[in-house]
């Protein structure tokens, strides 16, 4: 096992470990926080997949973590009020069952990824930024202006959806929830990076021309891993808007964008498990600041900076040192 | 006389005021090394990327394996055995060799890259990669970075990644630029024994080379090939010898 | 009575749009010279505002204020490239944008810091505030019609200060080849400063000709920078000219979509629901706008190819 590897090990077993010892001294804040941990680094895999395999710097990822979230208050809200979604011309009823919830996320958040990639991938470097913010940014008003689902106030949810065999009221258990899946989309990122697609991505992001060369179409590639990216990060955002069982159009906003980024950019860039070092440390600095002093943000922003000028390895390139060529 | 593999019908290209091709034919017969050479700004990156994809040509057409390919993108053409090599080497350089060339095999494979088998352990993937490494002699350098490569290896790991795509020809772009006298005389031994597996479009600056190795020669000039024909023909003719070979009348 | 309301918004989209073009046109000066993608430009159209609200409010004059807003931002956009941005040039795009993601964070809780949450407000100078009666009988806020006409008269300015001047032509040398003129004996970095600093005090003009309309708050640059983004776009990257038609068509589009789109859904359903929807869809139009030119030129319309 290399430095890496045990370092991710150590990472996730707290991760899991942080609870438990919560859940035993009846502390059900920090499982909380330890429940946000593992959902914005779910997000940031999401992320992950396009940015640090793929290249692709999208700053409109809030868009799909909105569409995940609106998937769970849609549904939920009209399973609540009983009312159907849709009579005609199929029946259509609302949801309160985390799993129906989180398929039609994933789905609804892997279509827009779809349409947002197709145009913006038609372009790349910087006009690839801006087109992505320009879409988020879209989504974003469109969710302020559509009265239908609460506008800019948003969609609260009464009770927790829930999970077959689990109480999702308990802290510990929707703890359990986000964890596995957050487990899972590691693993899946990981096999992933080593498959034939994750070999050819990677190369699409260091030399276009070869890979076309080759007879594969960068293009396609990329489409592909924006779609899966939106995906994971769309999943994220159903379990967030079922944490907080509530739903707004902040989470369109370009701030989620920016902070989904960051926390990659914490963990390091291009690392399986930046994600998850990255969230944890941004809800760390969050909790910590945040109870010294109003303006935490100020220090966060200098953090960032410092990270971004001085040290691009971010902490799992400070703990690991450079990464080995993987076979 | 056998079919051409692949044949280049009239095609011309504009930019601006420049004719940077201008009613170009020529073609590579099987077994052969046809070399193309020419002054700087003859417009010979143009003419290979007309004939591989990436630039579509004015007028004219390009014909690969009996079929015009013409309106076909870069990666269709690669897919139907037309393989290239960079002037400037185009290789992942954060990426083992071995990476590099599996990508080849990848998509010679014929299905798309399938989203979660390992790359590296699909045995059919890596024996063809790594037959391709020890056809170039890189296969002790197949876990090293591309990157840690000599220039003369990233040359030759090129070359390598063209030889995993299955290919019915060769197009490649001064394969021996900045290789040094040893580097491109084992270059030279190389290609005179690949030309038994695909011919090869051959474009070079290496003249050594070029007159070792091709069976023809088209000079290109301004855009137009003004002369084409075995290496006596060319020695012989007046108008390369003025326009090109730079030698008094 | 629709007449003089369409040639309202058709003026109120005019404005708009010009207020767009002094945002854009730093950020695309900024890209095509230096290479850079610049997402705390709403930060410095922020600094302009704040400002100029607060001059306002300790001598009373707008025009001082106006001057404050461009001092303020230029200094603030000098300081941050040479503290900052100057080590990002060489960096990809991504440092760029986190790196000047973390400077929104610093400028937004800084100014709340120094402010508070609450907004502040810049009035309309008296001798600007109220209807003017246009040829036709149509009323329309004077201070709009003079922002619109300053915004121009800067547009005009700004096409003269790059065609014409040593600055300009230094600036397009830039935007070609920075080997060349290094080599020419001009100075770089000075350069890249002067350039930042010049589209730092468009934004922070911006800032403050829109802040006396609007409220002055935290977080007011973001979304016009957004918008800024999309109009870069759609006129393409490095070229003046295309963000000013870009910004007019982002502008128009932005206002007369609000009316045209719940009037067109009216046709189908109660009114209503037309003016929900409608306002709903009419958000997302300049957004389709830049999708289809996206289609149609990917580079933009005076973006050069790639």
């Amino acid at each position: 096992m290399n430095r890496e590897n045990l370092i991710n090990t150590i990472l996730l077993l707290a991760l899991a470990t942080v609870p438990l010892w919560a859940m035993a001294n009846d502390a059900p804040y920090t499982i909380t926080l330890a429940t946000k941990v593992a959902i914005f680094a779910l997000a940031g895999v999401g992320l992950n997949i396009a940015l640090g395999l793929g290249g692709l710097v999208s700053l409109g990822h809030a868009a799909f973590f909105g569409i995940g979230g609106y998937a769970m208050g849609i549904l939920a809200s009209h399973a609540q009020n009983f009312e159907p979604i849709m009579q005609w011309p199929l029946l259509i009823e609302g949801s309160k069952s985390m799993p129906v919830i989180w398929i039609t996320g994933v789905i609804a958040s892997g279509l827009a990824a779809l349409i947002i990639g197709a145009l913006s991938l038609r372009t790349s470097g910087v006009y690839f930024i801006m087109i992505t913010l320009a879409f988020g940014q879209m989504l974003f008003f469109f969710a302020i202006s559509w009265p239908a689902y609460g506008g800019e106030d948003g969609l609260s949810i009464y009770i927790r959806n829930g999970f077959p065999g689990l109480n999702t009221l308990l802290p510990i258990h929707f703890f359990g929830i986000c964890y596995t899946l957050l487990a899972l989309a590691l693993l899946f990122s990981a096999k992933l990076a080593k498959s034939p697609f994750g070999l050819a991505l990677n190369a699409a992001r260091q030399t276009p021309a070869r890979v076309e060369a080759v007879g594969l179409s960068p293009y396609r590639l990329r489409l592909t891993a924006f779609v899966i990216s939106g995906m994971i990060t769309g999943l994220a955002g159903a379990l967030f808007a079922d944490l907080n069982r509530f739903v707004s159009p902040s989470m369109f906003s370009w701030q989620t964008s920016g902070e989904i980024m960051v926390f990659l950019i914490l963990g390091g860039v291009g690392r399986l498990y930046g994600p998850v070092a990255g969230a944890a440390a941004f809800i760390m600095l969050e909790h910590f600041l945040g109870g010294l002093s109003d303006y935490w943000h100020i220090y966060l922003g200098v953090l960032l900076l410092l990270v971004v000028l001085f040290a691009r390895g971010g902490i799992i390139g400070f703990l690991a040192g450079r990464q080995v060529a993987h076979d | 006389m056998t079919e051409p593999v692949l044949s280049v019908h009239n095609i011309s290209k504009t930019f601006g005021a420049v004719k940077a091709c201008d009613d170009v034919s020529l073609d590579l017969r099987p077994g052969e090394i046809h070399a193309v050479i020419g002054p700087n700004g003859a417009g010979k990156s143009t003419l290979i990327k007309q004939i591989c994809g990436g630039l579509k040509p004015d007028a004219g057409r390009v014909e690969f394996l009996g079929r015009d390919v013409t309106s076909l993108r870069t990666s269709a053409r690669a897919q139907a055995g037309l393989a290239r090599t960079f002037q400037v080497s185009e290789l992942a350089m954060e990426d083992t060799v071995l990476q590099n060339v599996t990508l080849g095999a990848l998509a010679a494979g014929g299905k798309g890259p399938g989203l979660f088998r390992a790359a590296l352990k699909n045995t059919g993937l890596r024996d063809r990669a790594m037959s391709a490494l020890m056809r170039v002699g890189l296969e002790d350098h197949a876990a090293i970075r591309a990157s840690e490569l000599s220039h003369g290896q990233r040359r030759l790991l090129e070359v390598a990644v063209a030889l995993t795509l299955n290919p019915k020809a060769f197009v490649m772009d001064e394969p021996m630029a900045g290789m040094g006298a040893e580097g491109s005389k084992r270059m030279t031994g190389f290609l005179d024994q690949l030309r038994a597996q695909a011919p090869i479009l051959l474009v070079e600056h290496d003249m050594d080379a070029v007159f070792a190795l091709a069976d023809r020669l088209s000079v290109l000039v301004y855009g137009r090939v003004i002369a084409t024909g075995t290496v006596e023909d060319i020695r012989a003719n007046e108008e390369v010898r003025t326009a090109y070979l730079g030698e008094g009348a | 009575m629709t007449v003089i309301l369409f040639i309202e918004q058709v003026l109120n989209g005019l404005q708009f749009g010009i207020m767009l073009f002094l945002m854009a046109a730093g950020l695309t000066l900024v890209f095509g010279v230096m290479g850079l993608i610049n997402l705390a430009h709403g930060a410095l159209y922020m600094v302009g505002a704040f400002a100029a609200a607060a001059v306002a409010g300790m001598t009373g004059s707008f025009l001082l204020a106006l001057i404050a807003a461009l001092a303020a931002a230029a200094a603030a956009g000098a300081l941050v490239e040479l503290l900052v941005i100057r080590r990002l040039y060489i960096r990809d795009h991504l440092d760029q944008v986190l790196a000047t993601f973390a400077l929104i964070l610093i400028f937004s809780e800084g100014t709340r810091w120094m402010f508070g949450s609450f907004p502040l407000y810049l009035d309309i100078p008296d001798y600007l505030s109220g209807p003017v009666t246009l040829p036709g009988g149509i009323k329309y806020p004077l201070y709009r019609l003079v922002i619109t006409l300053i915004g121009l008269c800067i547009a005009g300015g700004l096409f003269l200060l790059i065609s014409r001047t040593r600055l300009g032509i230094r600036i397009r040398a830039g935007e070609s080849d920075r080997e060349m003129i290094a080599a020419l004996g001009v100075n770089i970095s000075k350069l890249y400063t002067i350039v930042f600093a010049l589209g730092a005090a468009l934004a922070g003009l911006a800032g403050a000709l829109v802040g006396a309309i609007q409220s002055v708050q935290v977080g007011m640059g973001e979304p016009v920078m957004i918008l800024a983004f999309v109009v870069i776009v759609i006129g393409g990257i490095g070229s003046i000219k295309g963000a000013l038609i870009g910004a007019l068509m982002v502008g128009l589009t932005n206002t007369l979509g609000g009316i045209a789109m719940p009037a067109f859904l009216r046709l189908f359903m109660d009114n209503s629901a037309a003016s929900a929807t409608g306002s709903a869809l009419a958000s997302m139009l300049i957004y389709v706008l830049m999708a289809v030119v996206l289609i149609w030129r990917p580079q933009g319309l005076f973006g050069a190819a790639t």
